[in-house]
């Protein structure tokens, strides 16, 4: 199977500007810089198809189209590596292993987007891999690849890392920015979007790292030849993190439309689920995505082999279907308690609420006390009707998707597994008789 | 004795400040509280973002704002080796909580408390961005992944036996 | 110009201006409720989100539905939009969900809560609510705490509409308190002690929509609707000079701004209006002062109040405590 971003993840030294160099690296800004107007690398990542890979799937081209290049105010190119998303470590693999390959695609990106100064916002959990950067980068200028005339070119641009410290919330963009300005993350009203009045309120586009980094492989081999990988709109390759009850967890870069089953069963990947015991269910896009029985995610309700593609994991809405998310493929085996999983979930998203509007802010706490105490056996008749209606009453009223992505695995766990929910209620119920 | 920056962390945070346009030396307010955090004793008391507010010229109450936003900050002392062990679904599937309990019954404190003889404080974290080598805790810069309770016990061993504060800036391996 | 149609109503408003805005204009019911938002205010609304409509259309050009609801305070209106605001079932469901989710953690004392009578998430409650509650878990609990000399900070009341922080803000040079921690940890505080003084600070109190920041020097502990509101004013050098006087006999119990029908200020006071003068003979009084908030005080105009109807009005609110559902409103007050 082809690799675009870790074909030489294994060479030794990799992480190191030589060896990386030696192995084609750089390529691209040489080729931008030297052969191609700003214009024209946009127009390769709009042929190329590709789309964000933190976790919305926006298409990556039209995003930079949309930014305000008429605007006497400076642009931004900010990356977000928060990764904070449960069941998402492609990001850090990436960084730590290869991180030349993300200042690389961070300057042929910034180049395109005519940014002169760019930011990379890092978790602050991360920080020995802010050290990392930090030395990639300072190779980058050493070598003339950064700082002012970049290859002898009129194109300048500084680099910098910024660490969070411990905020999901500051994946979302704009609560990104906040951050990046000093300020809580508390995520921002839209309109304006980033791309008219983001950092510092100037035009900005925020992307994902492994978004920046598929720039590389897109310049290099050419937009059009990009989109041939990959199957339909799903173009090119995607970072799956995988963990949970697998023989073998860890980061794969997959082609897009890799049957699931292959990818759960196949010694190339997770190898199959662990101790021999049969699956039960896959959250396939991070904690936030709709959870699937075994059965739902090996095959769609139409019977048809479910693929790794946005559109395929979405197929059957949220009925039958999930979303491919940002590849947090997190796998659980016939002994796991979905209400407790749930209930670890509902406990992240509360703790992790900036609290800015009420639905969220108060919404989330009460889901995670409902699921608190069914599942320590204090569970009441109607519990699960409220957890239901709690999340609805949630979903699209927030300002920002966290809302949503609280909601989402609330209502998918309930859909799919309700007898569990309810099992939970009962026992509860004959705890209850034993005690009076 | 009055609260100051080492001065090679001043010329730091003189750095740091320039990342940003002139004006916005806000931005630079993360960065700086987590320097501050390392150089006074592993927290941000009140006396220390009162400094990092001058510093960055801003009113105090902006910093407490933030510093309470985000989880990294200590706002109490905490022990010399704070351990976070993260406890979110991926790693829960794969015995994230007895590791904890393991913790807990070796330093005979509970999650959130410190041991008596103020080297280990026991937190419990949400994702850490390591769920494929789960269970895992991070104490200062460090990751411990794939834990068992014998990892644990040695981890705790060395770090007792090294007796300096962790911090997320430094990592206890590399200054050993 | 844009125009627009709400709950089936066509008017036209200036391009630019939000729903909310274009709803005021028109007036009436088609006035979605609002807690955060504050015209005053600059950069406010959007957090408590009760204000939310449906855009069944969203402009001429682009006929479209919004796929979600929207904040009516922040979203602009277009040309040709289509607006339902009490004619879509979908948002009094959500609107009744955001008054649940604001009143799980608020104190549900109303009957002996000092502000009764002029909390708007009291009047909110009561004409979007459900009227009972589902909430059996914990409340969130605070301490009453002082913030300087003049004002009472009750956070358990406080719904984190983030106003009084652009008071601070916007008003005075200088804020010392605003919001810390998270997510439903977060809360109104100066962090250590310290006394939010400032010419203008007391505004925090008239912009307050619940009962979270309340005047110290208000020197009758008593119901508002036991007192007389009449409309003052003196020369001042700092502000207007315009006030409310909430007057009992001849004595002036509290001062405060002039609220609009929506409750809001729009000509703030200076702390010694506020403070300082609380003897009639400081002031030139114009006459009674309408309150024609569509509130538990304009139901009851304070002279018809006697104690017989509050002792009514209480025990209706005592079985909306206990969870069941809020009995028919209490006529009498109701007038
Ligand atoms: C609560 C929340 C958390 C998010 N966390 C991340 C994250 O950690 N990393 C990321 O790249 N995108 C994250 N996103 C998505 C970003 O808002 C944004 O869409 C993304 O960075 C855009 O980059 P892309 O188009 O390259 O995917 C998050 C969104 C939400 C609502
Ligand atoms: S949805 Fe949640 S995280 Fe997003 S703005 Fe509202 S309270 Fe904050
Ligand atoms: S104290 Fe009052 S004004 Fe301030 S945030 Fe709370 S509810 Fe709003
Ligand atoms: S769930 Fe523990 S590191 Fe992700
Ligand atoms: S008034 Fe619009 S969200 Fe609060």
């Amino acid at each position: 199977m082809r690799k675009l971003l870790l074909e030489h993840i294994s060479e030794p030294g990799i992480e190191t500007f030589d060896v990386y160099r030696k192995k084609g690296g750089y390529a691209s800004v040489e080729k931008s810089l030297k052969t191609m107007t700003p214009d024209q690398v946009t127009e390769q990542v709009k042929a190329s198809g590709l789309r964000g890979r933190g976790g919305a799937g926006f298409p990556a081209g039209m995003k930079w189209s949309f930014l305000d290049r008429k605007s006497d105010k400076p642009r931004y190119l900010v990356c977000n590596a928060d990764e904070s998303e449960p069941g998402t470590f492609k990001d850090r693999y990436l960084m730590e292993k290869i991180p030349h390959l993300l200042i690389e695609g961070m300057i042929t990106s910034s180049y395109a987007l005519g940014a002169k100064t760019s930011y990379i916002y890092i978790r602050g959990e991360y920080m020995y891999i802010v050290r990392i950067l930090e030395k990639a980068i300072e190779e980058a200028y050493a070598a003339g690849f950064l700082g002012k005339n970049i290859l002898g070119t009129e194109y300048s641009l500084d680099l910098y890392v910024h660490p969070g410290a411990g905020a999901y919330i500051c994946g979302e963009e704009t609560a990104l920015l906040e951050s990046l300005e000093g300020k809580r993350g508390n995520p921002r009203l839209k309109p304006p979007f980033p791309a008219i009045a983001g950092l510092y309120a100037s035009p900005t586009v925020v992307n994902n790292v492994e978004t920046i980094a598929a720039v590389v492989p897109i310049i290099n081999l050419s937009g059009d030849e990009y989109a041939k990988i990959g199957l339909g709109k799903s173009t090119g390759t995607k970072l799956i993190s995988a963990s949970g009850h697998i023989n073998k967890s860890g980061v794969y870069e997959i082609e897009l439309g890799l049957p699931v089953e292959e990818f759960i069963y196949s010694d190339q990947y997770c190898g199959g689920v662990w101790k021999g015991r049969k699956l039960k269910a896959v959250v396939a896009g991070g904690s936030s995505v709709p959870i699937l029985p075994a059965e739902l995610i090996l095959k769609t309700a139409k019977g048809e082999p479910r693929l790794m593609t946005y559109e395929s994991l979405s197929d059957g809405g949220f009925i039958s279907g999930t979303m491919l998310g940002s590849g947090g493929f997190i796998v659980m085996d016939e002994t796991t308690s979905i209400v407790k999983n749930l209930y670890t979930f509902a406990r992240f998203y509360h703790h992790e609420s900036c609290g800015q509007c009420s639905p969220c802010r108060e919404g989330t706490g009460w889901m995670e006390k409902i699921l608190h105490r069914l599942h320590h056996g204090h569970g009441r008749k109607e519990d699960i009707d409220i957890l239901v209606d709690v999340a609805k009453k949630i979903e699209g009223n927030t300002i920002c998707p966290l809302g949503d992505a609280a909601a989402w695995p609330v209502a998918s766990a309930i859909r799919h597994f309700r007898s569990e929910f309810e099992e939970c209620v009962n026992n509860s119920m004959k705890v209850k008789e034993l005690v009076h | 004795m009055e609260l100051k920056f080492s001065n090679n962390t001043l010329s730091l945070v003189n750095k740091i400040i320039k990342r940003y346009p002139e004006g916005k030396q806000k931005s630079a307010l993360l960065p700086v509280l987590h320097l501050a955090q390392s150089e006074f004793d592993g927290w941000l008391s009140p006396e220390v973002m009162d400094y990092v507010a001058s510093l960055l010229t801003i009113k105090p109450i902006e910093v407490y704002e933030v510093a309470t936003f985000y989880s990294m900050f200590n706002l109490k002392p905490v022990g010399k080796n704070l351990l976070e062990v993260c406890r979110t679904g991926p790693c829960w599937l794969r015995g994230a909580e007895d590791m904890v309990a393991h913790i807990e019954r070796k330093l005979n404190i509970k999650a959130g408390e410190t041991s008596a003889d103020g080297n280990f404080t026991l937190k419990t974290v949400e994702c850490l961005g390591s769920c494929g080598s789960a269970p895992m805790l991070q104490c200062g810069a460090n990751y411990y992944e794939n834990l068992t309770e014998e990892k644990i016990d040695q981890l705790i061993e060395k770090l007792r036996d090294k007796g300096v504060r962790s911090s997320y800036l430094k990592s206890v391996e590399i200054n050993s | 110009m844009a125009k627009v149609v709400i709950d089936g109503t066509e008017i036209e408003v200036a391009d630019g201006i939000t729903i909310l805005n274009a709803a005021r204009q028109l007036g009436g019911h088609s006035v979605p409720p609002a807690m955060c938002y504050y015209s005053t205010l600059k950069g406010s609304g959007g957090k408590c989100r009760v204000c939310l409509v449906k855009v069944a259309q969203g402009s001429a050009k682009d006929p479209r539905p919004m796929p979600k609801l929207v904040a009516s305070c922040s979203t602009p209106v277009a040309d040709g939009m289509v607006i339902q605001n009490l004619t879509s079932p979908e948002v009094l469901e959500a609107r009744k969900g955001v008054v649940e989710f604001l009143l799980i953690n608020h104190p549900l004392d109303c009957p002996i809560c000092d502000q009764a009578g002029e909390c708007d998430l009291q009047n909110l409650a009561y004409e979007h609510g459900v009227g009972k509650t589902r909430y059996e878990e914990e409340r969130r609990k605070f301490e009453k705490i002082d913030i300087g000399d003049k004002i009472k900070l009750h956070m358990t009341r406080c719904i984190l509409c983030y106003r009084c922080t652009m008071v601070a803000n916007q008003l005075t040079d200088n804020r010392v308190h605003g919001v810390l921690n998270r997510g439903d940890a977060s809360e109104i505080s100066t962090y250590i002690e310290k006394a939010v003084d400032n010419d203008f600070s007391g505004n925090m109190i008239d912009v307050c929509p619940v009962g979270a920041l309340t005047d110290k020097t208000f020197r009758f502990k008593s119901r508002v609707w036991f007192t007389k509101p009449m409309d003052a004013h003196r020369n001042c050098t700092k502000c207007s000079g315009k006030v409310v006087l909430w007057m009992k006999d001849n004595e002036v119990l509290r001062v405060s701004a002039r609220k609009d029908q929506y409750g809001e200020v729009k000509e703030f006071i200076c702390n010694e209006c506020r403070y300082d003068h609380k003897s009639a003979t400081d002031w030139t009084i114009e006459g009674p002062r309408h309150i024609d908030r569509h509130s538990v005080i304009a139901q009851n105009h304070y002279e018809k109040t006697d104690l017989l109807t509050l002792k009514k009005e209480i025990e209706r609110q005592i079985e909306f405590q206990k969870g069941k559902p809020l009995p028919e409103p209490n006529r009498t007050l109701a007038e």
